[in-house]
């Protein structure tokens, strides 16, 4: 029992960062229906910046967190500015590929850049490991899960009660009625890529402090684990992600721990084929009928 | 000066010219139809007025308060942000989003504080939003829609989807409503109240209407005069009883005569 408790925490550790990155993966599909495969880097780069950000600049965790999230913020405006803006009104495959180029352009300029090679994430956070009734969580386990649900909450409050979040929802909805009752819709998906590239640099941030260790295709894997949480909680919708991403976490966690770490991938994705054969909207999704 | 000026508008689809050389103006207050048979380019009007589309040729000049903006050098959402608004003609509500939500987007220009101000929850933040909450549901008691607020747009019945719509496009502000055959698949009852509901908001709100529509009991009785296009082009104008007598008119429905 015990041993399933210590389990759940360190689940429950990695898989607010799965959570984090979804979030980003499904805000996009929600509001304009791309999967942002480059989605991924964009941790990458949050750890990236991250890393600059308390080495060069010698900032506290507290300040490099929010820092990192704006300039890598900024950052996904720009792609999707330069990247998809120009695709939106072609075929959805078409900006799926560039999605992919996008992706396959960050670790590659990120290689080049900072040196295709592993960075030592220096330790931000002081190391205490704390016991409680036999189980062992550390410092760090505990600033990943308080900032992740912190920023879920805030997620959270900005969508349902700001008027930018009705933005957001009214262009998933219905874009061009949403352009005709006064909403500014590249203004509200700029904000949506902002948003989800926030999180995952979050993301990157919590990930470069937790596994001490950061490199330019770091991205790859807990982006395509991410995409698969936000697809298991359903797609588009933004407490499916959370729930998903916490479900992919503790499930390779457990895997891991109870059967074998060479499985704890293989899992992940017999998950993915599952969904999209038992129920493709995913947990929260509903299953829309075709209408004849 | 008129309230809206369409100078010489025209709209080209490859070859085929969906509205072509219309010209025609709209007097504050004024509650105008616009009809004309299948295919006719009324649609295609509204989506060149509301920006929708950006016309081949011509003008769209808006006039108040004694300016005059050209409409359409505008994305959509500024036409809007002038005191334009529309409807569709199958409705286009947020389906997923409640009564009072679709009313507050349309309300959302006048939200006064930025992203900041929400990330940390300013004073204004939250002013602004609960004069907004407040605003959305005497607007809402206005149309009667009060009690279904908190109801998803989906799950209203038809043709309160459809007076929500309308009730949606007053809440951006608008003081010119293009509403796009608002009767459009309602029985006789419906049609009905929905007639004295436009006669209603209209004095109330000091609107200015255009409508769209094929039910010509809803035309002739409330509207003030008549635009009859066919093939994109402007074959007559004026009441309804001249529009009714119009032989071009006649001939545009029924087909010519032997």
């Amino acid at each position: 029992m015990l041993e399933f408790l210590q389990q759940m925490i360190n689940g429950l550790s990695i898989g607010s960062i799965y959570a984090l990155i979804a979030l980003g993966y499904t805000m996009v599909y929600g509001i304009i229906k791309l999967i942002n495969f480059a989605h991924g880097d964009m941790y990458m780069i949050g750890a990236y910046v991250g890393m600059i950000s308390v080495t060069t600049f010698k900032l506290p965790f507290v300040l490099a967190l929010p820092a990192t999230m704006i300039v890598t913020g900024v950052l996904g405006v720009v792609i999707e500015r330069i990247a998809y803006r120009p695709l939106r009104k072609s075929t959805r495959v078409a900006a799926l590929i560039t999605a992919i180029g996008v992706s396959f352009f960050l670790q590659n300029a990120v290689s080049r850049i900072m040196g295709a090679k592993i960075y030592t994430f220096p330790p931000v956070l002081e190391n205490r490991t704390f016991m409680f009734y036999g189980l062992r969580f550390n410092t760090q386990q505990i600033a990943i899960f308080v900032t992740a649900i912190l920023l879920m909450i805030l997620l959270q409050v900005i969508v349902k009660k700001t008027k930018v979040g009705r933005a957001m929802r009214s262009v998933a909805v219905d874009q061009d009625a949403a352009k005709l009752m006064g909403v500014n819709v590249d203004r509200t998906i700029s904000l949506t890529f902002a948003i989800g590239s926030s999180l995952a640099a979050a993301a990157g941030i919590l990930v470069g402090i937790y596994y001490n260790t950061i490199n330019p295709l770091m991205g790859f894997a807990p982006g395509l684990k991410a995409f698969v949480a936000a697809v298991f909680g359903g797609i588009g919708i933004i407490p499916g992600a959370m729930i998903g991403g916490f479900a992919i976490g503790l499930i390779e966690t457990m895997v891991s721990g109870y059967g074998s770490t060479l499985y704890k991938d293989a899992v992940v994705y017999i998950i993915l084929i599952l969904v999209l054969i038992i129920k493709p909207s995913g947990l929260l999704g509903k299953n829309r009928k075709e209408k004849v | 000066m008129s309230l809206l000026k369409v100078e010489h508008l025209t709209k080209n689809f490859g070859g085929l010219s969906a509205v072509s050389n219309v010209s025609i103006s709209v007097e504050e207050g004024e509650l105008v139809g616009l009809i004309g048979p299948n295919g006719a380019g009324k649609t295609t009007l509204f989506n060149v007025l509301t920006g929708v589309y950006t016309p081949t040729e011509g003008k769209v000049l808006l006039t108040k308060d004694g300016k005059t903006v050209e409409l359409n050098k505008m994305p959509p959402y500024k036409i809007t942000h002038q005191g334009v608004a529309r409807t569709f003609q199958n409705i286009r509500l947020f389906k997923e989003l409640s009564v009072l939500d679709n009313v507050k987007i349309a309300m959302n220009k006048e939200a006064k504080y930025g992203i900041l101000g929400a990330l940390f929850r300013s004073v204004g933040f939250y002013k602004s939003e609960a004069a907004i909450d407040v605003k959305a549901r005497q607007f809402l008691a206005k149309v009667h829609l009060d009690e279904l607020a908190d109801v998803k747009a989906k799950n209203l019945p038809y043709g309160k989807q459809r007076q929500l719509e309308i009730a949606r496009a007053m809440a951006t502000g608008a003081k010119l409503l293009f509403l796009d055959e608002p009767a459009a698949g309602m029985n006789p009852q419906e049609t009905h109240a929905l007639t004295d509901f436009i006669a209603k908001i209209r004095t109330e709100m000091d609107l200015t209407i255009v409508l769209i529509e094929h039910d010509m009991s809803l035309v002739m009785s409330i509207c003030e005069r008549i635009f009859v296009l066919d093939y994109g082009k402007l074959i007559a104008q004026g009441s309804a009883q001249e529009v009714k007598n119009n032989p071009r008119v006649i001939e545009a429905y029924l087909g010519e005569e032997e």
